[in-house]
């Protein structure tokens, strides 16, 4: 302890003595902690921004009924013959509904999952918004408003009108803000759908919605079950997905497996919905880290290079400490301690420095146009990337230093003092 | 009188840059209270000889024994500790620490062996700095002191420990006259009331002739 503190004030004299010297290694150690902290706090503000997108547009969980065609063909369950092989080529699918069938007793199941916070009946369908003479593809959702509520967070969404207009109107419907634009409506005006099947209904337009997704707000419309049911002619029994929000998104995975088991039907969770999105992640997620590593590193060999200058610059003195008595660690003591000294003192110093240039990114308005609902880049503030920063600094700090002490100890007294 | 030091037929080689045998088995002894010089022309071996005496080159045949104990085969390490508590050294060309104080240099040695409190060391260290009269620039900073007042900072950080041998490699090299003589006087006065060992390399006549004793050397022997 004693020899330590020993150390610990010649290293700071030495530093002290060159006190450039220190300040460059301490602003290297420091721009490369504070752009590890920046970036990393920057590309995990995106990170979460596009999860939250995700999660936003899709459930947790989406239960439905897939259209199969990989059905026996009847002359294979019919044929017998070992000997013969059967090929059917071009096999269409059945005739058979998209239907969940007894959908409205599986909701009632999943309402009392634990850990599942809402789940809503959904009856969705391809139809034509006609405008006139023209005519918009696109897709209409029947449900249960108040529960598709909790799910998406619509009310936030609504852009006019409001949701329970859905529920006062019979025939109310609710319009992606895009579409309505193309279609020119506004709230109380009333558009014909037709289905593919070619059956019409006119429905009043009660507001209008925006996600942030062309792919949404341009095709997509809210109606009640019964009005899907209706245009569709199918029972009131009659519905398509089950769509679930969980309290914990992390846990959809596994129930999305288990509910595919116990039901039959396709249970379908977000991160398989939207992977494209979170590969994007993994990828922004390495290239943080190989670019801010790269940084430390470059800093790292800042301090090499002073140190191994500082050290062939204080050869006589390493002589003279080692003549008069010290010993080998100690020496690896006094100029390590410089190394640890401008690593945590830079460490600290990229730590508040990431931090102030994090908040201004934090505050630069985001250009998103109409789409995104954000109003600046996205920033994650979290205390273990700056706690990462300081701990990845100070062992490139250590790691620099260390081949300069042992240098330095390793210095031969007698081939100096000579000359 | 008690041997503080053996040195027993030591041979010493220089491999640059050509194999050289400087020192052909040297072998002598000093008593506990001694005042040796080692005389000799330039390039006799003496420097060499007091730099393996001082533990600080290992690369020898022969064996050396100082204070009663085989150094001969020891760690860096333990050398090092050695040298710290019981031999203090004299450099030829002053060598002191250039960022610290002529009072941090001498107290260094001391605060490494850790014997005493930091105050008692600043204490001891004034004392060894008022006999070299280099009291009143204890706060300088080495590098601004002149070479014969370094040169007498460096001595008293050679006293700092009380240790049993003091190496000089021209300790007077630099001084006048008027400081020789008081630099002489106290390696005398340590020898007979301390005794503790001197051992001077030297070039000046009068200060080998005041000694006790002259170990003269010529070509790697010693042959007086």
């Amino acid at each position: 302890m004693k020899s330590l503190r020993l150390a610990l004030d010649i290293a700071l004299t030495h530093l002290l003595a060159k006190k450039r010297q220190t300040v460059i290694a301490m602003l290297g150690v420091m721009f490369g902690i504070s752009m590890f902290i920046v970036m990393i706090s920057f590309m995990q503000g995106v990170n979460q921004f596009t999860l939250d997108l995700a999660l936003d547009g899709s459930p947790h969980v989406r239960i439905y009924n897939p259209i199969k065609n990989d059905r026996q063909s009847i002359i294979e369950q019919q044929g017998n013959n070992a000997d013969a092989m059967y090929i059917v080529h071009h096999q269409k699918p059945k005739s058979e509904l998209p239907k969940i069938k007894n959908g409205m007793r599986i909701l009632r199941d999943l309402e009392q999952w634990p850990g599942v916070q809402q789940a809503a009946p959904n009856l969705s369908t391809q139809v034509f918004y006609n405008s006139g003479s023209v005519q918009f593809a696109g897709s209409m959702i029947g449900c249960d408003i108040l529960k598709e509520n909790v799910l998406y967070d619509l009310e936030n969404k609504l852009v006019t009108g409001t949701l329970e207009g859905l529920l006062t109107n019979t025939d109310g419907i609710l319009l992606g803000d895009e579409l309505a634009e193309k279609m020119n409506v506004k709230v109380g005006d009333r558009i014909s759908i037709s289905t593919p099947q070619g059956s019409l209904l006119l429905m009043r337009v009660v507001g209008t919605f925006s996600f942030g997704f062309s792919a949404v707000d341009g095709m997509r419309s809210y109606a009640t079950l019964a009005s899907v049911q209706k245009i569709l002619q199918k029972d009131p029994q009659y519905i398509t997905d089950l769509v679930i929000r969980l309290e914990d998104y992390t846990q959809a995975k596994a129930l999305a497996k288990t509910l595919t088991e116990i039901y039959g039907y396709t249970a379908e969770d977000w991160e398989t919905t939207n992977a494209a999105i979170l590969a994007g992640e993994v990828i922004r997620n390495v290239m943080t880290f190989v670019v801010s590593l790269a940084m430390l590193v470059v800093a790292g060999f800042g301090i090499y290079n002073i140190m191994n200058m500082s050290i062939l610059n204080k050869l006589k003195d390493i002589a003279i400490l080692k003549a008069t008595g010290f010993e080998s660690h100690n020496i690896v003591s006094v100029f390590l301690l410089q190394s640890i000294i401008i690593g945590l003192l830079g460490g600290v110093l990229g730590v508040l420095t990431g931090g102030f240039f994090s908040y201004l990114i934090s505050i630069t308005p985001f250009p998103s146009g109409t789409g995104f609902n954000i109003a600046t880049f996205p920033v994650l503030f979290e205390v273990k990337y700056y706690l990462l920063g300081i701990v990845f600094g100070f062992l490139t700090t250590l790691f620099a230093g260390w081949f300069p002490a042992r240098r330095a100890s390793r210095v031969d007294p007698v081939a100096i003092i000579r000359g | 009188m008690q041997s503080i030091l053996k040195a027993d037929n030591i041979v010493k080689y220089f491999y640059q840059p050509e194999p050289f045998e400087v020192l052909k088995g040297v072998s002598f002894e000093a008593k506990k209270g001694e005042f040796l010089s080692v005389v000799g022309k330039s390039g006799c071996g003496k420097s060499t000889l007091l730099y393996i005496l001082s533990t600080m080159d290992t690369g020898y045949e022969g064996s050396l024994e100082l204070n009663g104990k085989l150094l001969t085969g020891l760690s860096q390490n333990s050398l090092s500790r050695f040298r710290n508590e019981h031999l203090g050294f004299v450099f030829q060309f002053h060598f002191l620490l250039p960022e610290f104080t002529a009072l941090k240099n001498v107290m260094l040695p001391a605060l490494k062996l850790g014997k005493y409190s930091d105050k008692e060391i600043e204490e001891r260290a004034y004392e060894k700095l008022n006999w070299m009269g280099m009291g009143d620039y204890a706060l300088k900073t080495a590098s601004r002191l002149s070479g014969g007042q370094q040169q007498r900072v460096a001595i008293a950080r050679a006293l700092i420990n009380d240790p049993a041998i003091i190496m000089g490699d021209e300790p007077t090299g630099n001084l006048d006259q008027a400081n020789t003589k008081i630099i002489f006087d106290i390696f005398m006065k340590l020898a007979k009331e301390n005794g503790q060992t001197i051992i001077a390399v030297t070039h000046d006549q009068d200060f080998a002739a005041a000694s006790d004793r002259i170990i003269e050397m010529s070509d790697g022997v010693i042959v007086n």
